[in-house]
């Protein structure tokens, strides 16, 4: 951010008497506010691909009636939750029902800083990076507990208690699952992650060929993070034909409206995390974006970042219309059970694999023979 | 699934599933007790529906009770009116023609067909699947569409007559079932590769809510739910009526293929392989039905002889049994309506115990019970 600060200083000479900490503060707002318009434009237009991927996979058409196409569906819908009346139960505690959207929506929104979005384009390239992310995104348990809690609704505490339940034990084989990737390139900030996968073996310098182990760990990665972030066949929390909508079965209006963005928030990071460790990031297969003059290689980065984690996130949705839901013991079985040894069996492989072939993956094996 | 010890014994909850819960369907009330995610006790309550349709019988004609079989079961209308008409000519003694038994039979067996669509797609919905909800919902309209052809409504029908039916089939008619059945036959298929195998939906519900043979046969099951259970029983072959005894099918029974015999799974299966059978059932129908006439001559008010009867056919839900009391008057003396549904919801508070809560969308889905049957 600081450097950002000089360096807009020093090319726009208007800029030079203002002090450094307020042109790094001002950077930093227009950068947290850049981010927060792309996740709600995100959350609108994401929506509305929900529904209409529902809508195809369902045999019918999905939104089409506001704006063309019904583009502009989630507008419509965006001010409806904002007229709508704000409810708060009489006997709810006011505090904490009132407070819990917002910390739900902040845990999922925080992991953007770190999300790569392309050459140079990251909000803080933090140095632990990947443990940033799985630290912030815990935020979201509390904030689901407090709504359950505070809703003093029997139905949203049985979702809460779910929710809990199951993001703390999903968060073991997500974190195992993400290791690999770290192991490979040495560091644990995402853009480092991200630079270690390219080059000119396209898409084999992904980690995803990597070897069968990041193979194996990218898949587990995908089903435990899913869990993580209560996307179907894991909805437990709020399974809407077992607990009416779960946790948040009494907010209404705009607090309603925030947990409904963290759920699109999460399903991007969830994306953009699986892109970034597996996919090779930003990274254009057999092409150098970052050796592109001025702007167009922070574009064209950018670009390929996004392409690949919509099409996550287009694969998570198709799941989300397939698959029926599992019951709360299965959940927790599949975790410990099977998840968490397979994701540690696998962090063992990759790490025997890298002393082995002293950290080489089976693509540059290859490229050595010739 | 295992209660927990008693070390780790927490405070019981109580839960009110229902009367509005979106996996009840309709205004069943359902009382829980859970520890946890465990239910302790789920005991049933019902009569949120009730309209007295068996005091109404009363007070109306026979002919007059028609279009209350149709609220009987909403999602079978065809299959109560045709129940009634059976029933009161057996009490009357009426002969019916034998295009009016045949139209009756088709126009039952689609019937059959759009309920357990409905059973099966809001089963799976149950189960957090929506899409075979929407797929379900597609074949129905077609079956809604040839009912409108046949009586003009889709829903509630009033299309038996005592005597008969109340008109022939529309042109055109034979032939659009036929079509609508080539096109249905390979869509069982693709439910099965969609839903019916997937592992998880197999997981949750095999072994839920375990009914023995000797348990269903006590507790009164019937339909489905017994056949589920592995015994074979159904009216249209057991107590033959109708045309029913010229035409060939196979009374689909529970096997336990994924887990123990009479779980929910098997309860699902019975309803997939049944629409096979109705198919099977149709398909003869269509091609043997005659030429003739369509309603019998019978008066418009007709006094049957004073004495009882019961009738009793098979049901989407199960049995459907209607017994009557004659004093020789116009209308019924006392009326008693047995369904299915209703004798089901004895087993519940049995079968969900020590169950999750999860499971009891499950039993309740896999049971396929409808709320006006209950309450009546």
């Amino acid at each position: 951010m600081e450097a950002l600060a000089l360096k807009l200083m020093s090319a726009v000479p208007a800029l030079a008497g203002v002090p450094l900490w307020a042109m790094t503060l001002l950077v930093m707002v227009v950068v947290a506010v850049i981010l927060l318009v792309f996740a709600l434009t995100f959350g609108g237009l994401g929506s509305y691909v929900l529904r209409k991927v529902a809508g195809d996979i369902q045999v019918r058409i999905g939104p089409n009636r506001v704006g063309p196409y019904g583009l502009l569906q989630f507008l419509a819908d965006g001010v409806k939750l904002i007229m709508k009346e704000d409810i708060i139960p009489a006997k709810a505690d006011r505090f904490l029902f009132a407070l819990a959207p917002y910390l739900v929506f902040v845990g999922s929104f925080a992991a953007f800083v770190v999300v790569p979005f392309g050459v140079g384009l990251i909000a803080s390239d933090l140095n632990i990076g990947v443990y940033y992310v799985m630290a912030v995104t815990s935020l979201v348990v509390i904030g689901v507990l407090m709504a359950g809690w505070a809703s003093n609704n029997k139905w949203a505490l049985l979702g809460g208690m779910r929710a809990v339940a199951q993001i703390v034990s999903y968060e073991i084989p997500v974190g195992m699952a993400l290791l690999p990737a770290v192991l490979i390139a040495g560091s644990l900030s995402l853009q480092d992650i991200v630079r270690s996968q390219g080059g000119l073996l396209g898409i084999f310098g992904w980690n995803l060929f990597h070897n069968p182990f990041t193979f194996f760990s990218f898949f587990l990665y995908f089903t435990a993070a899913q869990a993580e972030t209560n996307q179907t066949p894991f909805d437990l929390p709020e399974a809407e034909s077992e607990l009416v909508s779960g946790y948040n079965v009494e907010y209404s209006g705009i607090r309603y409206a925030f947990f409904f963005l963290a759920e699109f928030g999460d399903m991007f990071v969830v994306a953009a995390l699986a892109s970034a460790c597996f996919l090779g990031g930003w990274h254009v297969p057999f092409f150098r974006a970052e050796t592109l003059p001025g702007a167009w290689g922070n574009l064209l980065s950018l670009g390929a970042f996004l392409v690949k984690a919509f099409g996550i996130v287009l694969v998570m949705m198709w799941v989300r219309w397939t698959l029926p839901r599992l019951r709360v013991d299965q959940l927790m079985r599949m975790s410990w059970k099977y998840l968490v040894p397979l994701t540690f069996v696998n962090l063992l492989g990759v790490s025997l694999w890298l002393l082995v072939f002293r950290g080489k993956g089976i693509p540059q094996l290859i490229a050595s023979i010739f | 699934m295992t209660r927990p010890t008693e070390a780790l014994h927490t405070q019981e909850m109580l839960i009110n599933m229902g009367p509005q819960h979106p996996s009840t369907h309709g205004v069943l009330r359902v009382l829980l007790r859970t520890d946890g995610e465990v239910v302790v006790n789920a005991r049933p309550d019902i009569g949120y529906l009730h309209r007295g349709l068996e005091k109404i019988g009363e007070r109306v004609t026979y002919a007059q009770f028609m279009p209350f079989t149709d609220r009987l079961d909403y999602l079978a209308g065809m299959n109560c009116n045709c129940a009634w008409a059976w029933a009161v000519e057996k009490l009357a003694g009426i002969e019916v023609p034998e295009r009016a038994e045949y139209i009756r039979v088709i126009v039952s067996e689609l019937n059959r067909i759009s309920s357990h669509l409905i059973a099966f797609g809001s089963f799976t919905a149950d189960m957090g699947a929506f899409t075979p909800f929407l797929y379900s919902i597609r074949e129905r309209e077609v079956v809604n569409d040839l009912f409108e052809m046949v009586c003009g409504n889709r829903l509630t029908y009033n299309y038996a007559r005592v005597g008969g039916v109340s008109a022939d089939l529309p042109q055109g008619f034979l032939e659009k079932t036929k079509e609508f059945l080539d096109y249905f036959e390979p869509k069982i298929d693709e439910y099965n590769n969609l839903i019916s195998y997937n592992k998880i939906f197999v997981h949750r519900l095999a072994n839920v809510a375990v009914i023995s043979a000797k348990d269903a046969v006590g507790y009164g099951l019937t339909g489905p739910n017994l056949r589920g259970s592995g015994v074979k029983f159904d009216l249209r072959k057991d107590e033959p009526y109708s045309v029913y005894p010229k035409l060939e099918f196979d009374v689909c029974v529970g096997t336990g293929e994924r887990g123990a015999l009479g779980d929910c799974f098997d309860r699902y299966m019975v309803r997939i392989n049944e629409m096979r059978q109705s198919i099977r059932i149709l398909r003869q129908a269509v091609a043997q039905i005659p030429e003739g006439p369509v309603m019998a001559k019978v008066p418009r008010l007709f006094k049957p002889a004073a004495g009882e009867v019961y009738f009793r056919s098979e049901c989407p839900r199960g049995e459907t049994g209607f017994y009557i009391i004659s004093d020789g008057t116009t209308n019924p003396s006392r009326l008693k309506i047995r369904t299915g549904s209703f004798v089901t919801m004895n087993i519940f508070e049995t079968v969900t115990k020590g169950l999750m809560i999860a499971d009891i969308v499950a039993v309740i889905g896999s049971f396929d019970i409808i709320l006006p049957e209950i309450d009546r």
